[in-house]
């Protein structure tokens, strides 16, 4: 989270470079930007209030974040893929298989989890080899070839798991999705090692906002002001010093948040800084034009359904690690929740427009959703009914917010 | 008192406090043929949606009266019953639709939600002969021609009991003689006494067909005139708001020698491969020169670049190409670019620009590799860069962070010729470089192919406008049914000669 919270501001900081309004302009220009976090803090306050307090408790926080991982990890994967135009269905039952692959080498073949989490990502990059090879190479639409994978994937782990659960994984493999980071300064009540990193990281963060501000003085562009910038930093040094004090008052940093951190930031930096990452929003803005550009777009759809595969694996493997077995129904429809994370976030179904923040911040509206319902006892019924409602107004919310600033 | 169908009187429209139209009238008599003339950007577009109702009552200052009947429409529905339709530069036409289905789309010959099919089709004849087409009604719109849909956009037209045909760039896809049919057509309708209006930039067309013409500039009515004897540069003084003497800007020639050559080139259709697309084809464009290809619509001149561009058309294409004595393969796009080639594509808004991009992305969107480190973009050095073309090139954006969607014609334009020029090409081809782009703009666009000619590189442009291939080009290839029919130098050229050679495929290179 720290690192997206980052991305965020480091956008706004953009934005405004761009545009020099008014301080109302500005306002509105902010606001219809990031309709999707203002819902994101207005359901957790909302929720705050509606639980009496329980839903902000380190313990609920912490526990939002181990419950959302693989559907967050899933939405970064996927994010890519609905960049170029495509979707991947499949991703669902990739992670079954997966996650069944892994349970029969770690706990019947016994192969240390160090060697065997590799694999299978690498299994799942070549299950996305599969479904890039016909997509890109062949020209079949995604939509048929990962529909496709779906039934095939569900249906390839019935088999290897002979229609019954493998468990238990061994307790360094569980520790991927329930551990925390050790704390080496230990003592008292907080996390020590988890402040110190975050404080760390805020030092980190408003450093770099430092040095691009100086770059950008120095090539004469237009910059924030100071106090806008004094702003901006308080803002971070807030947002993430507050969640370490929530994470580090209950056990420190989950494991898989780090986790999390990590691809967060790769993938920011992926779609923001890299070629690779703006000739995939090249090619899903306008595949001919791109293509006479010079880009490789086959190429680039090819990995982009590899790097699918590898994201569906790790998100098996930290929904088996969590669930400490592997079942034959893991991860059925969580294809449908990882789309609706990146649409929610922001993305265009036809390609080129969507960032990694949005799809972060879709995954976690909708798992504060179902954590915020679960904990004032709304039933799994209702709360799918409620789920979808909310996803529709929010997004009709955010496209009327654009179509504003577009007139 | 003159007899008007309509009057638009003191029309103002802001998009969010920028005029668009400010206090424009407009005033069509009954039974004529009025040309609205205007830059891009001037308001004719607006003006229309505005009459069309497509901006609704309310969004807009002003009133209109037709047929003496104040007019408040609410949406296009309401306007089109009074008989005002408006035929769109882009055609809405359903490719997968049959042109009958496409005919009466939204007006079904119906009883009780059933179709009558029978009726539908007798119906379509009908409206058919009367555009003066003959096709199957039953053909997708799909299979059909440019020339052809334009015709069944009319015919739809005239399905609805048309009063007020409004054709906006109905040309501009046209080739010369389908161009010639289409004119002809409207004067048709006049005599049975449909009123038009025409939007167009090809200056020559509307003083040929136009009754009356009025000038918009700026979001303003200039003038109105009776077309007795008026000259382009008069109305051409109107749309730009002075005196542009020469169209063309003079060349500075600096030609050396044979630089860039094509040999024996042979492309075919890329899915019935037994089609030959391009026949043998020998070609050569020496250092600073800048050479055209003329041609009918289907002749393989765009197939012939986008061949040559890395493959990107056809299939089993055979043939050498030799760049300065060296000869040299093209398998992709990317070699293409990497040996110095750039094609700009006679299509810009679905094969040259990402309208979801700004003005810088698209900039660099060819050069990515100039402005990065190890795979890693330096921003800084973009926003640079790309502020250096929009100054160069006279973008008309406050930076470069504007969205290419939102951009003119011309503008747009630049915006591709600045994506091309950050590749340091050496050979270009500009296939329909100023279609759809305004009389003023179009000078800035000849005047930067102007500059690179004069900088040495070779250049080939690809246009359907004679008068453009005459002005800017010192050596003028023909090309007719895939093979070249002639080669002629600027001095003996003229649009007799070329027309000569661009029917005649007996002609020997």
């Amino acid at each position: 989270m720290q690192n997206s919270e980052s991305v965020q501001k480091q956008e706004i900081g953009e934005k405004n470079l761009k545009k020099n309004g008014s301080v109302k302009a500005k306002f509105t220009g902010v606001f219809s930007k990031y309709s999707m976090v203002i819902i994101l803090l207005f359901l957790l306050v909302a929720f705050q209030f509606l639980t009496e307090g329980i839903f902000l408790r380190p313990l609920n926080i912490t526990n939002l974040v181990l419950q959302n991982s693989h559907i967050l990890v899933l939405a970064a994967g996927m994010l890519l893929v609905v960049l170029l135009g495509h979707v991947d269905l499949s991703v669902g039952s990739v992670m079954a298989f997966v996650g069944g692959i892994s349970a029969i080498l770690m706990v019947q073949m016994k192969i240390s989890p160090f060697l065997a989490v590799p694999l299978c990502l690498l299994m799942g990059a070549f299950i996305g080899a599969w479904n890039g090879f016909w997509v890109a190479y062949v020209g079949i639409p995604a939509f048929i070839v990962t529909l496709a994978g779906l039934l095939m994937f569900r249906g390839l782990t019935q088999v290897v798991l002979g229609g019954t659960s493998i468990a238990p994984f061994p307790k360094i493999f569980q520790s991927l999705s329930s551990g925390y980071i050790p704390d080496f300064m230990g003592s008292g009540s907080l996390h020590m090692t988890s402040m110190l990193i975050g404080i760390l990281l805020t030092a980190f963060l408003i450093w770099s906002q430092w040095q691009s501000r100086n770059r950008k003085k120095k090539n004469l562009f237009e910059v924030d002001s100071m106090n806008f910038f004094v702003f901006k930093s308080i803002l971070i040094a807030v947002t993430i010093v507050g969640m370490t004090y929530v994470f580090a008052s209950y056990e420190g940093y989950p494991i898989i948040l780090v986790v999390l951190g990590v691809i967060v930031a790769a993938y920011a930096f992926l779609t923001n800084k890299t070629i690779v990452g703006r000739q995939i929003y090249a090619t899903g803005g306008n595949r001919k034009a791109a293509e006479l550009s010079g880009i490789k777009t086959k190429k680039i759809t090819f990995w982009v359904f590899v790097n699918m595969g590898a994201m569906a694996a790790l998100a098996g493997m930290i929904l088996a690690a969590r669930l400490n077995a592997a079942t034959p129904q893991a991860g059925n429809s969580l294809e449908l929740d990882a789309m609706a994370a990146v649409y929610f976030g922001g993305a265009s179904t036809s390609g080129g427009i969507g960032t990694i923040m949005g799809a972060i911040v879709g995954g976690l509206v909708m798992g504060v959703l179902n954590n915020g319902m679960s904990i004032i006892g709304v039933g799994v019924d209702w709360q799918q009914a409620i789920k979808g409602l909310i996803l529709l107004l929010a997004v009709v919310l955010d496209l009327y917010n654009k179509k504003k600033k577009m007139a | 008192m003159a007899d008007y169908l309509l009057e638009m009187k003191n029309i103002i429209k802001d998009f969010s406090g920028v005029k668009a139209l400010d206090n424009v009238d407009l005033k069509i008599k009954r039974g004529e043929i009025h040309g609205l003339c205007g830059e891009n950007g001037a308001g004719k577009s607006t003006l229309m949606n505005v009459l069309s109702g497509l901006y609704p009552y309310g969004s807009y200052q002003g009133e209109n009266y037709y047929n003496g009947d104040l007019c408040r429409f609410k949406n296009i529905r309401d306007s089109e019953e009074l008989g005002i339709v408006i035929i769109h530069q882009e055609l809405a036409l359903i490719p997968f639709l049959s042109v009958k289905e496409n005919i009466f789309l939204g007006n079904e010959q119906a009883k009780h939600g059933v179709i009558d099919w029978d009726l539908t089709e007798k119906k379509t004849n009908q409206l058919l002969k009367k555009v003066g087409l003959k096709i199957d009604p039953n053909i997708l719109a799909a299979q059909i021609g440019v020339g052809q849909q334009q015709l069944v956009e009319i015919a739809k037209a005239f399905s609805k009991s048309v009063q007020l045909l409004i054709l906006d760039e109905p040309t501009a896809a046209l080739n010369e003689e389908e161009s010639e049919n289409l004119l002809f057509l409207i004067k048709e309708f006049k005599n049975q006494g449909i009123t038009s209006i025409i939007i167009s930039h090809k200056l020559n067309e509307v003083v040929q067909i136009a009754d009356r013409i009025t000038i918009l500039r700026d979001g303003k009515t200039i003038e109105t005139l009776e077309n007795q004897g008026i000259s382009e540069e008069k109305i051409i003084k109107g749309m730009v708001g002075r005196d542009l003497t020469n169209r063309y800007p003079d060349r500075k020639l600096n030609i050396g020698k044979v630089y860039f050559e094509v040999k024996d080139w042979t492309v075919h259709h890329p899915i019935n491969a037994e089609k030959i697309v391009n026949d043998h084809i020998d070609f050569s464009i020496k250092k600073g020169e800048i050479v055209g290809i003329a041609g009918l619509m289907g002749a393989g001149r765009t197939e012939f670049a986008m061949s040559l561009f890395g493959k990107s058309y056809g299939s089993g294409i055979s043939g050498k190409v030799i760049k300065n004595n060296e000869e040299i393969s093209l398998k992709n796009v990317h070699e293409a670019i990497k040996h110095g080639l750039a094609y700009v594509s006679e299509d810009r808004k679905t094969m040259g620009l990402n309208l979801l991009m700004d003005v810088r992305e698209n900039t660099t969107i060819a050069s990515l590799a100039k402005i990065s480190h190890m795979g890693v973009l330096d921003k800084e050095k973009e926003i640079v860069v790309s502020e250096q073309f929009r100054k160069k090139m006279r973008i008309k954006t406050n930076n470069v962070f504007q969205n290419v969607g939102s951009l003119s014609g011309g503008n747009q334009q630049k915006v591709v010729l600045s994506k091309w020029l950050l590749t340091q090409p050496d050979v270009l081809f500009l296939d329909e470089p100023t279609r759809g782009i305004d009389v003023g703009a179009k000078y800035e666009i000849y005047t930067i192919i102007e500059e690179m000619a004069a900088a040495g590189k070779c250049i080939c442009i690809i246009s359907s406008e004679l008068p453009e291939i005459l002005g800017m080009c010192d050596r003028i290839y023909t090309m007719c049914e895939g093979k070249m029919t002639g080669e002629v130098l600027r001095e003996n050229a003229t649009q007799e000669i070329l027309m000569n050679l661009m029917t005649n495929k007996e002609g020997v290179v």
